[in-house]
């Protein structure tokens, strides 16, 4: 039981944390919440009439007429998932084998190796993807590389693909699943791999029914950190995806900045928020709830 | 008896941290019968659990061979040996509930669900813990944990279970209770354990064999009464039970040897021990009672004064201190004991003790 003096320390400790998440983080909410129900300014800002088609828009159907039901953004929000859902899945495949390694070596290599794997965080993101750029152009590296060894013989056409925004976004977030996938792969006790072989388990059925399944509170938290800055991207889309490969953060970036309706924008900053809420809420309530458990 | 396990000329090193090499085998041979339970015992870093890893796969020999059932199984990995491991820290998957893990050797095997049911009640019937099946490891407490690791390693039906410090996690009551639940175990199944503790209490409790390690190498190998009262090595002697060693040369006085230690104490010994002879007595506090009034030639005698006198329970311990300034323990029984009670501590007493009675060491 928390004592009259815990309270008060404890309500002095958290009033400052309090007051900027209030003013900073959940005001901004509140008035892009707003916002999405009002009617767009036609110069930009919002004239304060109530308005929900908005969010009639987002489904299909702009501005109440019923006729002309297009379903644009769906698609675009679809499109946004499924990269984003790939990218989980490409980072995933690439981090678990890469983790098991790490945790296998010698502690002075370990701690080496997850430097080097953050080691990109100190170059900034822009220039980065640049650099991606000036590879995965036809004149790029990769182009000239693959010809100079005689793989192809013309220059392979993949920049403003959207296997050029997957490399670009696999390749900003792969960190964010290491290193969830490190820390429970390390965390993973020895002799359970042990008795998995003592009781007749192959590598392979060691693999598959205690190490997986003990790394999955890992998996998830790193899904969890791929998934949500993919689904809102827009940079890597930019850069790496020129005018083909629109994501809904390219949507809700051009409509704040270009097309200046800042209502939909809402909308549809708002729709995103809620997918990403409920996952969030999904993710806590099935595996955050088991790894509380043990 | 059949031979179930064989270790033959077992050699491991490895590298020291300090640099050099620690010798955690060496030339290691023992044969474990078929329905025997055998203790490895001795001191942390002796080289039992070393040993155990070897037989179950988990550790390479440098040279030798371990033999299963008759056939070598160098390069055999673990999961192809027909021997199960009761783990020292339990080692349950946290993920799977107690049926889960009591059944994964038999899921791994593909063994029908109708079988597997059955065989995991029976498996958690003989642990006592029916019931207890959908539970998680983490709901378990240390010795309920301890069942399901036991369970989980005799229901792919070893022809060897070997165990590695399983009770020592446990408070000392329930280790008790273990150690005789484990023996009956044993008994009911048939199947041969290879027990490894640094426990010698437990040792002595539950084998039918006890192969006492020091230094990677095997003191001696006996049943637990004859480590307890024929120690072959100074060390079984200090390592097994309690008492005092001394160390001398044998003498010879008028009739009869006596034993000549360093601090010049004389204690008369068995006939047999040539003259010159060194030799080391392990009299145990169980040997020595209070001197008689009259002489009696069969009785070795020791001058002491009483130091302290400690309650035990059932027995209460004497320790007194020797004209050479060594102490030595006395639990007497009978008329002995009320004999001693009424000492003063401070008090001279003449200790006596049967001079056929402890064992004496020969050093060649």
């Amino acid at each position: 039981m928390a004592t009259k003096r815990d309270l008060r320390s404890l309500s002095t400790l958290l009033t400052p944390s309090t007051l900027f998440l209030g003013v900073f983080f959940l005001g901004p909410l509140a008035v892009m919440v707003i916002f999405s129900f009002l009617e767009p300014g036609i110069y930009g800002g919002v004239v304060w009439n109530f308005y929900h088609w908005n969010y009639g828009r987002i489904l299909g159907w702009a501005d109440g007429e019923w006729e002309d039901f297009d379903p644009v953004y769906i698609d675009i929000f679809l499109r946004s998932v499924r990269l984003a859902l790939t990218n989980v899945g490409i980072t995933l495949l690439v981090c678990y084998p890469a983790a098991l390694w790490v945790s296998g070596l010698s502690v002075r290599w370990r701690t080496f190796v997850v430097f080097i794997i953050t080691l990109p965080f100190f170059v900034s993101l822009v220039v980065r993807l640049f650099c991606w750029v000036l590879i995965l152009r036809p004149s790029g590296f990769l182009s000239t590389s693959l010809m100079g060894l005689g793989i192809i013989s013309e220059p392979i056409d993949i920049i403003y693909t959207e296997t050029a925004v997957l490399i670009g976004m696999a390749y900003i977030l792969l960190p964010f699943m290491f290193l969830p996938l490190y820390a429970s792969i390390e965390k993973l006790d020895h002799s359970l791999l042990e008795a998995s072989a003592d009781l007749g388990a192959n590598p392979f059925q060691t693999f598959w029914r205690v190490i997986l399944p003990c790394t999955l509170p890992g998996i998830a938290a790193g899904a969890v950190l791929v998934f949500i800055p993919s689904l809102g991207n827009f940079i890597v889309p930019d850069l790496l995806g020129g005018a083909k490969v629109m994501m809904i953060g390219n949507l809700i970036e051009q409509q704040f900045l270009s097309a200046r309706n800042w209502p939909f924008g809402s909308a549809l900053s708002v729709m995103i928020m809620l997918v990403m809420f409920m996952l969030i809420v999904f993710y806590l309530r099935r595996i955050g709830r088991s790894e509380i458990v043990r | 008896m059949d031979s179930i396990a064989e270790v033959r000329e077992a050699v491991k090193r490895f590298p020291a941290p300090e640099g050099g090499v620690i010798t955690a085998l060496d030339n290691i041979s023992l044969n474990i019968q078929q329905g025997q339970f055998m203790t490895l015992l001795g001191p942390s870093g002796c080289g039992k659990t070393t040993l155990l890893r070897a037989i179950s796969g988990f550790e390479d020999l440098d040279s030798g061979e371990v033999r299963i059932a008759g056939e070598s199984v160098a390069g055999v990995p673990p999961y192809r040996r027909p021997v199960n491991t009761v783990f020292q820290n339990y080692a349950l998957f946290p993920h799977l509930s107690v049926s889960g893990n009591v059944g994964y050797g038999l899921d791994l095997a593909r063994v029908s669900k109708t079988e597997r049911e059955q065989r995991v009640g029976e498996a958690l019937e003989r642990v006592n813990l029916s019931g207890f099946d959908r539970r998680k490891p983490a709901q378990l407490s240390g010795g309920q944990q301890q069942r399901v690791a036991l369970a989980r390693a005799i229901i792919n039906q070893p022809k060897l279970l070997l165990l590695d410090e399983p009770l020592s996690a446990l408070d000392r009551n329930l280790r008790q209770s273990m150690q005789l639940e484990l023996k009956s175990l044993q008994h009911d199944l048939g199947i041969c354990f290879l027990f490894v503790t640094h426990d010698q209490e437990e040792a002595l409790t539950m084998s039918d064999q006890v192969v006492v390690l020091d230094h990677g190498r095997i003191e001696q190998i006996g049943p637990p009464e004859e480590l307890y009262h024929q120690p072959a090595t100074r060390f079984v002697a200090g390592f097994i039970g309690d008492g005092t060693l001394f160390s001398g040369t044998i003498e010879n006085s008028a009739e009869d040897p006596i034993l000549v230690t360093e601090g010049g104490l004389r204690i008369s010994v068995a006939n047999g021990p040539s003259v010159g002879t060194n030799a080391t007595l392990i009299i145990r506090p169980e040997h020595l009672n209070i001197a008689p009034q009259e002489h009696d030639n069969s009785l070795g005698i020791l001058d002491a004064v009483l130091e302290q006198s400690v309650f035990q329970g059932a027995t209460r311990q004497y320790v007194c201190k020797l004209a050479n300034g060594a102490s030595i323990s006395v639990s007497a029984a009978g008329s002995g004991d009320e004999a001693l009670s009424s000492v003063n501590t401070g008090d001279s007493i003449r200790l006596a003790y049967r001079r056929d009675t402890p064992h004496l060491i020969l050093e060649s």
